[in-house]
């Protein structure tokens, strides 16, 4: 799929032409700089016009990202960035929008718009850094925190259910969903070049490291040691297999998804659910987003669907009026319905 | 008609009220209309209930609508000459809007003992010294109108949604006015509906030939003058919020860049968004946000993209904006921020008008925060105002707030149609593709304005955002650059005054007495100043449309005056603006806080007395 009205460019880029010449002012280690760094790598990917790419972010670390990339950008308010985007799209649908945001901007004091935005369908193309923490403020429990984790204003832990960002996307019908970890850019690049391509609002998750205030939270699934059996990588068309050697898989038993071993208790090949990111339902999408605990944490693309976007409706309506309408000019409208002559 | 008896009248006040369900809007925007289109000036006021359809014949659920009509009319007039009563809650609460001997007809059908108890009545309303003081019309509006429904086969209930056309034409016959001109609207308006055009039709006529067999009514016929001072011309009628939506669509026309609206419905300004959202064939960008944030944000994020950018509100809405707007202030893009206005704090009166939001619209941003502020002043020229709130956003990169009020936006007036030749020209600072040169904040010499690049244009790539930056782009936290671009940023605000015209005194320049209006005001400060002049007492007025920056020459106007009075509809914001910038001229004030206009006669007395002083 590719969007419809963001122009392509006639010449290849590399990953040095979105570069800035901004120092970048991260805390060394910071989950932010791979992000950062697959996101550079995600550019040329796409194929659009470099002066068409417009950023725009909210407030908090990660959104200090539109000055550490060569394109046009907007610094903008605390969690604002969803409705900012949306009037630059609207303005010019030829642009290819990025929204970032971190967990607090976008689902804390942003959490409105960001629904709204996928609610919609609005062609933007969202990245949540999530570190389930507030950075920039020094260590306050976010909307992402996990359950009774202690921080600066939870001394006695937070007794805040967290939100689980892709249940919210697919809560609000969004179209596409992707996860992936700051400490894997190649599979970053890949959700985020296929979520710029996507045409409709995408959010991409990113599970993001705070060395500082949150070092570790993601821990548990991330450490190399551990991060074939605790994540699995959905892949389109293929069974959902993940663990070292790809022996381990995911099952719906008919009430929920499960994890099965190939070659134990009979379990072959055939038994394990193969992934459908394009299914409009999204049943099993929630499922497969709400994984934890016992099961793989599921990264890569887990929706993908087919929907006009907003960004095309609106254009289609505007084109449709500026054909047929009966107005042509202001002079037309001051001139028309009652008047009369003194 | 009996013709006999006509009572000659310079101008004449009528007052519609009913149920909020009785279509008293409606009689009484059919009424304005055919007054203009015979040859009259017009302006009109809708007193509606904040509730849709509050409990029937309650006073909480009385709506009103007044309609001034005549030869030269500058506000919706005080009280009225002919008032309408539907029912005991609209005759209770609405009586003290009429004249001391004014035609007051009412709908005797609906003062049954359930009804007049509801309104509050606990005896007969229509006492002797009542009947003295004004002439009552007791007319049987609902059984004439179910009769006439029942001949055409139609129901009660929907025969009663018809009872206005029958009060509207004794209105008609009482105005010496032609049914014609309303037998072709509601052809056009209910065209797919022959039986209720047929049914209002017939109603018309009765009403209108029931006053015919009255015979007190052949002593109360008013012919009212026609408009014999107004400009030459083609006109309509124009409500103010129509004006405004126009203005903005004129501004995008003549500058080239797309009109983009971003908005949340709210009171009394939701009808703003309504009309702009018609013109997509005029290339309005209409987007209904999930708040007001998002309103002020997505055209914040438009105006970066390029489009003349503007939102709609009222007061709670314009809070709930300020932080936006400090962005827009920082980030030096144009917008139009429309603020109708309404009676605060909080929720407050939302049908109602005030002016109370001007120390919001100057002041309600964290840190130094200029911009500009600019208020229509009639419902007709919110039209003007809006194109030139476009144009100083768009020349001078800067947000600017047009103040107008429910008054002015849900009134309406004759508009003299402008032909767009006529229209000055915009031109929006946009900087040129790959100039090497190109600087964020670099300013002209004369506006200090920055220049505006679009994404999409090449070479010329840079961020904007809320963080100060310093001239060339980059983020700055230096001190020294911060004190610069705080003062850049005042000084572009304060370089718009030299492209405004100067202040003018109007009424006899040559008083003691100075009266001074902003915004909304000005047709009760007109008419009030013209009739003082006219009873030989010296009085002189001027009447603010410039707020901030204010015009050059306001000082020296204000230190001619030995006394100056500073009328408004709050609790005195403009009057303490003014002090703050010249507090070497003494000021008195003339506040109303009561959610409604001034009235001719208050101010009037409230002239004297200064004058007497």
């Amino acid at each position: 799929m590719e969007k419809h009205f963001v122009p392509k460019a006639d010449k290849e880029y590399t990953k040095a032409d979105f570069q800035s010449d901004q120092m970048v002012k991260w805390c060394p280690g910071c989950g932010d700089h791979a992000i950062l760094a697959a996101l550079l790598a995600t550019f040329p990917k796409t194929g659009y016009k470099k002066e068409n790419v417009c950023m725009v972010s909210g407030i908090g670390c990660s959104s200090r990202i539109p000055y550490y990339v060569d394109t046009y950008g907007f610094h903008s308010i605390h969690g604002r960035a969803c409705a900012i985007a949306t009037g630059v799209k609207l303005a010019n649908p030829a642009l290819s929008v990025w929204v970032n945001m971190g967990d607090g901007d976008s689902m804390a004091i942003g959490g409105n718009h960001l629904i709204h935005a996928v609610r919609r369908n609005q062609d933007l193309n969202i990245t949540i850094f999530n570190n389930e923490i507030y950075g920039l403020t020094k260590g306050q429990y976010s909307p992402t925190t996990k359950f009774g984790q202690i921080t600066k204003t939870s001394p006695y832990g937070t007794i805040d259910y967290p939100f689980n960002p892709g249940e919210l996307v697919m809560g609000a019908q969004g179209t596409f969903f992707a996860r992936t970890l700051d400490c894997v850019p190649q599979l970053s690049t890949e959700c985020m070049t296929r979520a710029a391509k996507h045409d409709g609002c995408s959010v991409v998750e990113v599970l993001q490291n705070c060395v500082i205030f949150n070092d570790k939270t993601h821990a548990a699934i991330t450490d190399r040691a551990v991060r074939d059996d605790r994540t699995i990588v959905l892949e389109h068309g293929k069974p959902m297999l993940f663990g070292k050697n790809k022996e381990k898989g995911l099952r719906f038993n008919g009430r929920c998804l499960e994890t099965v071993t190939i070659g134990e208790n009979g379990i072959t090949i055939d038994d394990i659910m193969v992934h459908d990111e394009t299914t409009e339902d999204t049943g099993i999408h929630m499922m497969l987003a709400h994984m934890g605990g016992d099961l793989p944490v599921a990264l890569g693309v887990i929706r993908n669907v087919k929907k006009v976007s907003y960004t095309q409706l609106y254009e289609e309506q505007m084109e449709e009026q500026m054909t047929t309408g009966k107005y042509k000019c202001m002079d037309d409208l001051l001139n028309s319905g009652d008047t009369w002559e003194v | 008609m009996a013709t006999d008896q006509i009572i000659n009248k310079d101008d004449l006040v009528v007052r519609f009220a009913g149920d909020s369900g009785d279509g008293m809007q409606l009689s009484g925007t059919l009424f304005s209309d055919a007054s203009a289109l015979t040859g009259n000036d017009i302006a009109t006021f809708p007193d509606y209930p904040a509730e849709i359809r509050a409990p029937h014949n309650t006073i909480a659920g009385v709506s009103g609508y007044q309609v001034h009509v005549g030869n030269h009319i500058y506000s919706s007039g005080d009280k009225c000459d002919i008032l309408v009563a539907m029912n005991p809650a609209a005759f209770k609460s609405q009586l003290k809007w009429a004249k001391k001997g004014a035609t007051v007809i009412v709908d005797i059908d609906t003062f049954t003992d359930e009804a007049m108890e509801k309104a509050g009545y606990t005896e007969n309303p229509f006492t002797d010294e009542l009947e003295r003081a004004y002439t009552i019309i007791k007319a049987p509006v609902t059984s004439f109108t179910e009769r006439i429904g029942e001949a055409q086969g139609v129901d009660k209930k929907t025969a009663d949604k018809s009872r206005n056309m029958f009060a509207l034409g004794i209105i008609f016959y009482a105005t010496h006015k032609k049914l014609d001109q309303t037998f072709a609207y509601l052809e056009r308006k209910f065209a797919k509906k022959p039986a209720v055009v047929a049914l209002n039709k017939a109603v018309l006529t009765e009403g209108y030939e029931y006053a015919d067999k009255l015979e007190v009514m052949h002593s109360h016929i008013f012919e009212i003058a026609h408009a014999d001072k107004m400009e030459h011309g083609r006109y309509r009628n124009i409500t103010g919020n129509v004006a405004t939506a126009w203005g903005l669509l004129a501004a995008s026309e003549k500058s080239g860049r797309r009109l983009f609206l971003g908005s949340y419905p709210i009171t009394p300004a939701t009808d703003v968004m309504v009309e702009l959202a018609k013109h997509k064939s005029l290339g309005a960008r209409v987007f209904q946000a999930e708040d007001e944030i998002a309103g002020i944000c997505s055209a914040i994020g438009a105006s970066y993209a390029g489009a003349l950018a503007c939102t709609s509100t009222s007061g709670p809405g314009l809070s709930l904006k300020s932080e936006a707007l400090g962005l827009a202030v920082m980030t030096e893009l144009p917008l139009v921020v429309v603020d109708v206005q309404r009676g605060g704090p909080s929720t407050g009166l939302p049908t109602k008008t005030e002016q109370s939001d001007l120390d919001q619209a100057l002041y309600g941003r964290n840190g130094e925060a200029p911009l500009v502020v600019v208020a229509a002043s009639s419902s007709a020229n919110c039209f003007y105002w809006a194109f030139n709130a476009a144009k100083i956003a768009l020349e001078h990169m800067t947000p600017v707030i047009l103040l107008t009020d429910g008054y002015l936006g849900n009134g309406s007036q004759l508009f003299k149609i402008p032909s767009m030749k006529d229209m000055p020209e915009i031109k929006p600072r946009l900087a040129k593709e790959n100039d090497p040169n190109y600087r964020p904040f670099r300013r002209d010499e004369e506006k200090y304005a920055r220049e505006w690049a679009l994404p999409g244009m090449e070479g010329l790539s840079h961020r904007v955002g809320g963080l100060e930056k310093c001239p060339d782009g980059p983020l700055s936290t230096d001190p020294e650059n911060h004190a610069l671009m705080t003062k850049n940023r005042q000084e572009k605000v304060n370089r718009v005054a030299n492209y405004i015209p100067d202040q003018e005194v109007t009424g006899n320049p040559d008083a003691d007495l100075l009266v001074v209006g902003w915004g909304g005001t000005a047709g009760a400060l007109t008419l009030a100043v013209e009739e003082m002049n006219n009873e030989g007492k010296k009085v002189a007025y001027t009447h603010f449309n410039y707020i901030c920056p204010l015009p050059k020459n306001t000082g020296d106007i204000l230190r001619k005056y030995k006394k100056i009075v500073v009328c408004e509809l709050n609790n005195g914001q403009f009057a303490g603006y003014l002090r703050t910038q010249f507090p070497e001229c003494p000021m008195t004030q003339y506040n109303k806080i009561m959610g409604l206009p001034f009235e001719v006669g208050e101010l009037k007395a409230e002239f004297n007395r200064l004058l007497e002083k």
